[in-house]
């Protein structure tokens, strides 16, 4: 029931270990996710799950193992490093919008920049970017007169831009208002209905149930539990899944 | 007033070429302040390296003898000549660049990480991070630090007075040898320096804050 379908892994994760200093914050990891798959990730805090997301587009470095995407292994620094880094689409917690820039230029930046793309044309695929999440109207005005929850929509439009292989979500809905979290948890569900490639960490149980392929559970830096959402939520196997969903899913 | 209106080729030479240290030196120390900084954050060890022992070496050295080295010890070198008013600007570019760079590093460290995150995960390179993203947004939170350091540099021209460069610092030496009074002609200099101050940079900066000010 959990085997992955017989397809070559896009991201794939091999004896990944990485320390804080004493702290042991990712353990041996490994993980493949399949071309087309949504991967959710959850676990406490400090059980290394946003640590994973980010090593991913190596924000994050290891200190052995290895990471490949699509069979190439991430290059250490330099161009290599950022042309991959276009590949790999992510969005953050705190949104991270360029400040100093429009709704649009925040969009349009990537593909000008990086991708040699020529402005008009930029212009056009940021608006329909923006127009899909629901944002168009703002364009021209600056991140911080955007809600949270438009802000971090835009966030979305400006990773899917780059046209991602896949999108690294790290705890994309914690730093919103309640009211704020569903109209971004409706953006990532379409995103996984066209077949998008996600890996994404939250604490959206109901995203993970209607949205995920395979959810893994960590704990202390190890991933404790792997399962299909559904075995996951009903028969939880390990204590520490048992214990961390009790806590969670009371109210 | 008599002393001013008496002498004013004196003070308009003093003052014209006091302008001209300033503007070139401003503008070089900004560029190279600017490089500087940007060695500093650099992923590359060495580039930090460089510039932090530039900025050490040079911002621990006395003004006086960097300008001396140039005035002194340059000519001795067998480099190119140089007179002594380029070589005015270019001890004042290199030791009023070390404070810029430190005025635009702390700038560069109210930036949040996520800015950059995010610039590098859409895949800007390092350079392009730090133009397009880091150092705009640094600017603005060091329009304060980077008026005083230009502030400095203005006042600090009239050191070059003692290395053969006419201008304000030597309108005293001038006067005296046309026999004026002395303390006229200082207190002249001084109010003129003042008047420059608060009529040009002041007002410059309160432009450029308002200007910038952008929420966040």
């Amino acid at each position: 029931m959990t085997n992955p379908a017989p397809v070559p892994a896009l991201v794939e994760l091999k004896a990944v270990n990485k320390h804080y200093g004493a702290l042991h914050v990712l353990q041996d990891i490994n993980l493949q996710v399949a071309r087309g798959e949504v991967l959710v990730v959850i676990g406490p805090s400090g059980s290394g799950k946003s640590t994973l997301c980010r090593t991913i587009n190596r924000l994050e470095t290891i200190d052995d193992g290895s990471i490949t995407i699509e069979g190439k292994e991430l290059p250490k620094e330099g161009k290599s490093l950022a042309s991959l880094r276009a590949d790999v689409g992510m969005v953050f917690q705190s949104f991270n919008l360029f400040a100093h820039k429009t709704i649009l230029e925040n969009v349009t930046l990537g593909p000008i920049k990086v991708k040699g793309m020529n402005k008009s044309d930029a212009d056009k695929l940021a608006m329909g970017l923006l127009e899909r999440v629901g944002v168009g109207h703002q364009a021209a005005k600056f991140p911080a007169q955007l809600s949270g929850g438009q802000q971090q929509r835009v966030a979305i439009a400006r990773a899917l831009a780059m046209k991602p292989k896949v999108m690294l979500f790290d705890e994309p809905t914690s730093a919103l208002d309640p009211e704020m979290i569903n109209e971004v948890l409706d953006v990532m569900v379409e995103l996984a209905k066209e077949g998008m490639t996600m890996v994404v960490v939250t604490h959206e149980m109901g995203f993970a149930r209607k949205a995920a392929d395979r959810v893994i559970f960590m704990a202390d830096g190890q991933i404790v539990e792997e399962a299909a959402p559904q075995e996951f939520f009903t028969n939880p196997q390990s204590a520490r899944a048992k214990d961390f969903l009790s806590k969670i899913l009371t109210n | 007033m008599n002393v001013l209106i008496d002498n004013r080729e004196v003070f308009l030479e003093g003052f014209k070429n006091t302008g001209i240290l300033f503007i070139f030196s401003a503008f070089f120390s900004l560029i190279l302040g600017t490089i500087v900084a940007g060695m500093r954050v650099s992923p590359a060890p060495a580039m930090r390296a460089a510039g932090t022992f530039y900025v050490n070496a040079v911002r621990n050295t006395p003004l006086t003898l960097i300008l001396a080295f140039f005035a002194l010890g340059y000519p001795k070198l067998g480099l190119p000549d140089i007179n002594f008013m380029n070589a005015a600007i270019i001890g004042l570019s290199l030791y009023t660049a070390t404070y810029v760079s430190e005025a635009i590093r702390s700038g560069i460290n109210t930036v949040s990480v996520g800015q950059s995150e995010a610039a590098r995960a859409i895949g800007l390179p390092f350079m392009q991070t730090l133009s397009l993203i880091v150092l705009p947004q640094a600017f603005r939170s060091v329009v304060p630090p980077l008026f005083s350091v230009f502030i400095a540099l203005l006042k600090n021209t009239t050191v070059a007075a003692g290395f053969s460069v006419i201008e304000a610092g030597s309108i005293r030496s001038t006067l005296s040898d046309l026999g004026e009074p002395l303390l006229p002609g200082l207190l002249w200099v001084a109010l003129i320096f003042v008047v420059l101050v608060l009529g040009i940079l002041s007002p410059l900066q309160r432009y450029l804050e308002k200007k910038w000010r952008v929420a966040r």
